[in-house]
């Protein structure tokens, strides 16, 4: 029978009744009373000098309360990066000014220029439009292996070049990586590009910024995924306002993805101008807007050899990748290419030899950052292309060379800094292929080919590095945070209980799965259980939700709390009972005394740590509430084997997926049906990524795909029926260094999905005779369709 | 500013509104009805879709004063008489069919009109329905499955049943 509560319980979502019925509360929702509207002026143009900005005759037009532009800005700290990348030479990355309002240039299209604060949002656009704004044109710089020629135009004209860093890992490691490819019976070198792509959460972002001049407060209402890290880089980095002063609140957030970890230039506009205007200031970003102002994903290029001995053994993986950091340097942007790419080069196998080189580069376009999953969909689509396209050249069967070279052996350290404490890539390899029905698939082929039609088979095995993150080590890599996660477990004197959590949900659920972690802890309801976050007034520092790390981290941490609660508690139960501390038991919400019938409630003992009469307050201090801020010793390795079936129609280039099913291993998992909608989300953005998604810009920096109408998001019938799709986590190796034994399902499907896919399409394509070794993402039917035709 | 009176969620309301307000913004601002969302400008995400005469309409492509004298119904006048949630709304949260609940007030306005025209539709017939609905977190698949429960038909369960 499974659970109906609990660890392992697939209970319904709580937070599904207000979001049914039109009572979420997002920031959109809020009003504050008396609120102006702010519109931004944003460039049009990827590269310009602004030659004259004349406001007055906007500021006179109806309703206008302020326009502010850069000079208003001048004595304002920029946006701050919160990571610092040391090259290959020993010298920190580029860090190049990142004003709020563009100051004298501007280095991207939709880059603010101005803002106008009226009393509507319609008096505020019509205002920018009467804004006197001159700007001579640069040439602009879009491609980065042309942005990094001698000579190229300069992003910023105070730098040496546009390259931002040049980084190797492990530097110590290249000449052996030379060594081993050299010597190599084989070496497959694939190069590929690893397509832009805009996040795209169906909320697009908004700030309203408020200020108490009673007492001076300042507050923030932002679609924020790390609300205390927002307050944290905006008011000590930015505004200059000390933390004790600065509220910012992320209520019901509309998705995330990444996208709305980073601190923008909007929300430190609004709280900025709250305060000038002694008024509400209010910005709901247009799906337009969020296009060129909402940092981009992925955007990388890459060269990636593979080297072989002649059993076919991996001997050495050695990549070179060009890595989009566009205008500015975003919150994390440093860290993707890197930390989270580098370290996963080795997949799920024993290379001895692996080198890693980044070329990160400076563009004239959006800021590119963390996008679900976040270089680690990057590793793994170069490493498990080019090891697909190792099996053709060598003629051996793709499953059977991943699974000689598969990591069997744990903990395993691996030549890229990590060390993998848990996993059995063969029993989620065997599980892939039990549902993928392979050895049906020759006959299903067969089908196909009797329409006329492709029949692909892709496989995919990939690792994550989750659980973000220990944090003496991301302090050693550059990071300028720590990465711990907190929680505050209040216990009311009635036997409820608040948990008042650092992590963000803004749609995994949280509200229902933290409370099944303190239900299978103290044996109460789930439903005496309350979640709180997302308000920096009422939750204790904590660093929010990104890199599959809430219920790794963030419910490890309450885990810690909960069991200072309980220890507490058994203190006082063992007053009460008369008996020993060490003979009192918790079971189903009461405590009792080993070996006897004598027990109190669980309700009892919470209402003694209020009522304190008979109590033992020599020892214990009356009332429950206790904190604890988890930082986790390891980062979290979940692992997964996907399949992928495609029909290509060599006619039109159309690809279809007729068939994708996942075997991941999460370790323990909480609430399998949240899980499994994690991984089905994945699994959409990692398809759409595959044949749908392309951020595009022109030559001249013009960003071509601005609007859902140039944007291909993947809708219902662009997915799997549900009788061709399976996803499975029934493989689990818990972590060994957290309390849950989890490791994290956010990320999962939008890095197993892309190479699944892709290599789907190359086996068909090349069943039919078309020797096609490469086709980059998205395969849109005119890339199908050339590539069958080129090698025909 | 036009006087514009319709009948929301049963109820008759009124309000000045200029000529170019959208039903949605109507909706919103004027009568506080937040459920309504807008995920785009281009009337492709369907996060803003409400019936109006009983049809499914994306409120951001049409005016308030288009609405003068029709019947509107919004996400917040779903619900069962009791408070409950309707079968619709149900098997969204029975099948896990919403994450951040953001696309959610469309699909589940798209996902009553559907029925209501085509009540045992078959999953093909599902999926190139909600063209018009973009969800960027659940991948559609437990959508898919609780219209097609809503409709009283057979589906594989949630996870772990």
């Amino acid at each position: 029978m499974p659970k109906d509560h609990g660890i392992g319980a697939s209970t319904k979502r709580r937070e599904d009744v207000r979001f049914l019925t039109g009572a979420g509360n997002y920031t959109d929702d809020i009003n504050v009373h008396g609120q102006a509207y702010v519109h931004f002026l944003r460039s049009d143009v990827a590269h310009g000098r602004i030659t004259n900005i004349d406001t007055a005759a906007a500021a006179a037009m109806p309703g206008v309360v302020r326009i502010f532009t850069g000079a208003d800005f001048e004595g304002v700290g920029g946006l701050p990066c919160g990571w610092q990348v040391t090259d290959k030479h020993g010298e920190v990355m580029k860090e190049p000014p990142h004003p709020v309002l563009a100051q004298g240039k501007v280095r991207h299209v939709g880059e603010p220029i101005a803002a106008v604060v009226a009393d509507t949002l319609q008096q505020a656009r019509d205002a920018a439009d009467a804004i006197d704004l001159d700007i001579e044109e640069l040439p602009a710089v879009v491609n980065m292996k042309a942005a990094l020629e001698e000579g190229a135009t300069k992003v910023h004209d105070d730098l040496s070049d546009n390259l931002c860093y040049d980084w190797g890992f492990v530097e110590e490691n290249k000449g052996a990586v030379e060594e081993a490819i050299a010597n190599a019976a084989h070496v497959t070198t694939l190069e590929l590009v690893n397509n832009r792509l805009v996040a795209n959460p169906m909320e697009p972002r908004v700030a309203v910024g408020d200020f108490n001049r009673a007492t001076g407060d300042s507050t923030l209402y932002t679609t924020s995924q790390n609300p205390h890290v927002i307050r944290l880089l905006m008011g000590a980095f930015v505004l200059g306002i000390p933390e004790h002063k600065l509220r910012v609140v992320a209520p019901d957030v509309g998705g995330g993805f990444g996208t709305k970890i980073f601190h923008y230039a909007e929300e430190a506009f609004c709280t900025f101008a709250a305060k000038a205007c002694n008024r509400a200031v209010k910005w709901t970003s247009t799906r337009s807007e969020a296009f060129m102002s909402d940092a981009h994903g992925r955007d990388h290029v890459t060269k990636i050899e593979l080297a072989l001995d002649a059993d076919n053994n991996f001997t050495a993986v050695r990549t070179e990748t060009y890595a989009n950091m566009g205008a500015y340097l975003s919150t994390f942007a440093p860290s993707v290419p890197t930390w989270l790419h580098g370290t996963l080069m080795a997949g799920n196998y024993k290379t001895p030899n692996i080198y890693v080189n980044v070329k990160a580069v400076f563009t004239n376009t959006v800021p590119v950052d963390a996008y679900r999953g976040a270089g680690r969909p990057e590793a793994t689509y170069q490493l498990e292309r080019v090891i697909d396209k190792a099996a053709r050249e060598l003629g051996v069967d793709p499953v059977e060379l991943r699974r000689q070279n598969f990591i069997t052996e744990f903990p395993y350290a691996t030549p890229v800094a990590v060390e993998y404490d848990t996993g059995d890539y063969h029993a989620t390899m065997d599980k892939m292929l039990e549902l993928i029905d392979r050895d049906g698939f020759a006959a299903r082929r067969a089908e196909s080919e009797k329409k006329g039609k492709l029949r692909g088979l892709g496989i995919n095995c990939f690792i994550e590095a989750c659980g973000i993150a220990p944090s003496n080590l991301v302090g050693q890599l550059g990071a300028r945070a720590g990465l711990y996660e907190s929680a505050t477990v209040r216990v009311n004197a009635t036997g409820g209980l608040v948990v008042m959590t650092g992590s963000h949900s803004h749609g995994q659920g949280h509200e229902t799965a933290f409370p099944q972690v303190i239900s299978e802890m103290i044996g109460i309801p789930e439903d005496q259980v309350e979640i709180v976050h997302g308000d920096t007034a009422n939750t204790p520092m904590g660093m929010g939700t990104y890199g599959s790390r809430s219920i790794a981290v963030g419910g490890s941490a309450m885990v810690r709390a909960a069991e200072k609660i309980i220890a507490k508690t058994k203190k006082i139960a063992a007053h009460l009972l008369e008996a020993a501390e060490a003979d009192i038991e918790l079971k189903d919400g009461q405590f009792s005394v080993a070996g006897t019938d004598k027990s109190v409630a669980w309700g009892d003992v919470c209402l003694a740590a209020y009522v304190p009469h008979n109590y033992p307050l020599e020892d214990i201090e009356p009332g429950l509430e206790e904190t604890a801020f988890y930082d986790p010793s390891n980062f979290t390795y979940p692992a997964g084997a996907y399949a992928c079936e495609v029909e290509v129609d060599p006619e039109t280039g159309v690809t279809t997926i007729e068939k994708f099913v996942s075997a991941d291993d999460f370790g323990n998992v909480v609430n399998p049906m949240i899980v499994e909608g994690q991984v089905h989300g994945g699994i959409a953005q990692g398809i759409g990524q595959a044949l749908l998604e392309n951020c595009v810009y022109d030559e001249n920096g013009q960003l071509l795909s601005a609007s859902y109408m140039d944007y291909a998001m993947p809708r219902a019938d662009d997915l799997p029926e549900m009788a061709a799709y399976t996803v499975d986590h029934s493989c689990q190796t818990p972590c060994t260094h957290n309390p849950l034994g989890v490791k994290g399902c956010g990320e999962a499907g939008a890095i197993g999905s892309p190479p699944t896919v892709i290599n789907a399409i190359l086996d068909a394509l090349n069943s039919g005779g078309h020797k096609v070794d490469h086709i980059d993402m998205p395969a849109s039917p005119s890339r199908v369709w050339a590539a069958i035709n080129n090698a025909s | 500013m036009t006087k514009v009176t319709m009948t929301v969620n049963g109820k008759s309301v009124s309000g000045d509104v200029a000529g170019n307000t959208l039903l949605v913004e109507f909706l919103r601002s004027d009568l506080h009805l937040t459920g309504t969302h807008v995920g785009c400008d281009t009337s492709q995400c369907g996060a803003c879709v409400v019936h109006v005469n009983g049809a499914a309409v994306k409120s951001c492509t049409m005016f308030a004063a288009e609405a003068e004298g029709a019947e509107v119904a919004t996400i917040e006048g779903q619900a069962n008489a009791d408070g409950s949630l309707n079968t619709i709304q149900q098997a969204f949260q029975d099948y896990h069919g919403l994450q951040c609940g953001f696309c959610t007030p469309g699909m589940v306005m798209s996902a009553a009109a559907l029925l209501k025209d085509n009540p045992k539709p078959s999953e093909q017939e599902v999926r190139a329905y909600l063209q018009g609905n973009i969800c960027r977190c659940t991948g559609y698949h437990n959508i898919v499955r609780a219209i097609m429960a809503a409709s009283g038909q057979e589906v594989p369960a949630v996870a772990a049943e």
